[in-house]
């Protein structure tokens, strides 16, 4: 081995160190921050030691798609608001995995002799770099609103599993005569893509933080394959880290909505829900509520829990709801705030927009610790929160989101709902929450809203 | 490399994954995603290595798509969780 060689490797050893304790450091509050400059010190010295690898060319068009690359990701995430992380975190996934597809593409385009583990990872690699690439830009559409609704067709699961068997029966081919195949190659990749679209567009939108975290951990696993294809241990490594991480974050996440990942990627959801709910066929009628009544109701409440969901987010709410809750505070009132694990787009999704509003953690729950206390309490402040709320999911077998664990926001004296209108949340399913005989509706923007129950609570 | 040394690398490196992820309080989920979506970012190093030692112009093409986006992975990634964290930084300071 070269000199320059030795340390180019030990860059990368330490780069792959360097990534589990920086993500380790990431997994407590404290050190959050330190962990992912850690990281991003390791990925810096991978780079750099990367140039000075004996026989490298094409320098110039590196560095050109470094920059360029680079340059639109880095300005792109520092524009953007906080309440769209969600679908860039899914944008720059999908970046990766593509990645992983390229680097499978090029050395199976090159001809050089690969021993039969190296092609089949290479190959199976680049299968699933390139659905993670063209399911994570499905579910940035979604997001960003550019893809609306799901598309579903009767026997859509059927198709699918045929592209499945099919990928899987092109790639055997090529294996068995890897050096004669390069047309067979691009069929591979053309049906990988077009596997991970077919895949994302029927999934609901609710279930994409399960999704998203699914094309996490799948581009995690393409780069440790390829990792192994190039041998680079810091690409292995750090690959099959996340691969592993996410993995175990999707069933967390799959979890929390009772549901099997199966179930999720195969069911349709959302659009399930919408024709078989239809319209509406609760009884009753939802009770309007004046945002100065609201207020009042909530200064002289001992206890009021608020649970806020993605509709707070939309509206940039959270400073306002944080400025209210904090007066609530003051007057002696006992505030806390719920979180459902899959409220929002992602998982914590909440707690990150609460914590930028300046929220101590003290006063934010999950699910589990706060539920009992639903029937000690006076006001439960449900702020663009919807399916997670839905009494629904404890009493009616037939509903689609039977079973999954829901805030008991029902079980506490008063119910007060910031919504934006009377429509059914985002998985199309009626709530019944809504048309209870104490719960009352408080229509308007989130942000709007709060602000004028703070503008009553501040004229008391 | 000798495969046998490789899957001893996968198996360890997935039991770490493992055993890093499964104490993260819920509010760190997004962020720690957002973190874990920058490390698989050291595909830039492989995309590197692939148009480094392309020759045709069908594999520096592929090449060069190989290393624009995985530029975009490592560096979005950094800048989205950096933004994100340090917004806890500063919750902290307040509630203190």
């Amino acid at each position: 081995m070269l000199s320059s060689e030795i340390i180019i490797q030990a860059c990368y050893l330490i780069a792959a160190i360097v990534f589990i304790l920086g993500l380790k450091r990431m997994s407590s509050p404290t050190t959050a921050r330190l962990g992912i400059v850690w990281a991003g010190g390791g990925m810096l010295l991978a780079t750099a030691a990367t140039f000075f690898t004996p026989g490298m060319g094409n320098i110039e068009l590196i560095i050109i798609a470094i920059v360029v690359g680079g340059g639109l990701a880095w300005i792109t995430a520092k524009k953007v608001a906080m309440t769209d992380m969600p679908q860039m975190i899914a944008l720059y996934n999908g970046m990766g995995g593509g990645a992983a597809a390229a680097i499978a593409a090029v050395e199976m385009f090159k001809v050089h002799d690969l021993e039969i583990s190296v092609e089949i990872l290479a190959i199976i690699g680049g299968i699933i770099g390139a659905i993670s690439f063209s399911g994570s830009i499905i579910a940035f559409g979604k997001l960003q609103g550019i893809i609306k609704g799901s598309f579903r067709f009767k026997g859509q699961n059927v198709v699918n599993l045929l592209m499945m068997l099919l990928l899987i029966l092109i790639s055997i081919t090529i294996l068995m005569d890897f050096e004669l195949m390069r047309n067979p190659v691009v069929a591979v990749f053309i049906i990988a893509l077009i596997f991970g679209i077919a895949m994302t567009l029927p999934i609901g939108g609710a279930d994409m933080p399960v999704v998203i975290s699914l094309y996490n951990a799948l581009t995690g696993l393409a780069v440790g394959f390829e990792g192994y294809v190039l041998q680079n241990y810091a690409m292995i490594i750090a690959g099959t880290v996340v691969g592993a991480a996410g993995t175990l974050l999707t069933q967390l996440m799959a979890k929390a909505m009772n549901r099997s990942l199966g179930n999720v990627l195969f069911s349709g959801f959302g659009d399930q829900s919408i024709s078989a709910e239809g319209g509406t066929e609760n009884q009753g009628e939802m009770k309007p509520i004046e945002s100065s009544d609201a207020s009042i109701m909530m200064a002289f409440a001992q206890k009021v829990i608020i649970i806020p969901g993605y509709g707070m987010a939309v509206a940039q709410a959270q400073q306002k709801v944080w400025e209210f809750s904090q007066l609530l505070i003051e007057r002696g009132v006992d505030v806390k705030f719920a979180i459902h694990p899959v409220a929002g787009r992602m998982p914590g999704h909440m707690n990150v927009l609460l914590a930028e509003a300046g929220v101590p953690y003290d006063l934010i729950y999950d699910a589990d610790e706060i539920n009992q206390e639903f029937k000690n309490c006076d006001v439960a402040l449900v702020i663009g929160a919807n399916d997670v709320v839905n009494p629904v999911a404890r009493t009616d077998p037939s509903s689609p989101i039977y079973g999954m664990p829901i805030l008991d926001a029902d079980y506490s004296a008063n119910i007060i709902v910031v919504k934006r209108g009377q429509g059914a949340g985002f998985s199309g399913i009626q709530n019944s929450l809504f048309f209870l005989d104490n719960t009352r509706m408080l229509y308007g923007d989130g942000q709007e809203v709060a602000a004028s129950l703070v503008q009553t609570i501040k004229e008391l | 490399m000798e495969t046998f040394i490789a899957i001893y690398i996968f198996i360890l490196a997935a039991f770490t994954g493992y055993e890093v992820i499964s104490k993260v309080p819920v509010i760190l989920h997004t962020p720690m995603m957002s973190g874990s979506n920058f490390i698989h970012g050291i595909v830039l190093v492989g995309a590197m290595i692939a148009l480094g030692f392309a020759e045709t112009g069908l594999e520096k093409t592929i090449g060069f798509i190989g290393v624009f986006l995985a530029a975009g992975n490592a560096l979005g990634g950094y800048v989205a969780t950096e933004r994100m964290l340090e917004m806890f930084k500063s919750s902290k300071k307040d509630a203190e």
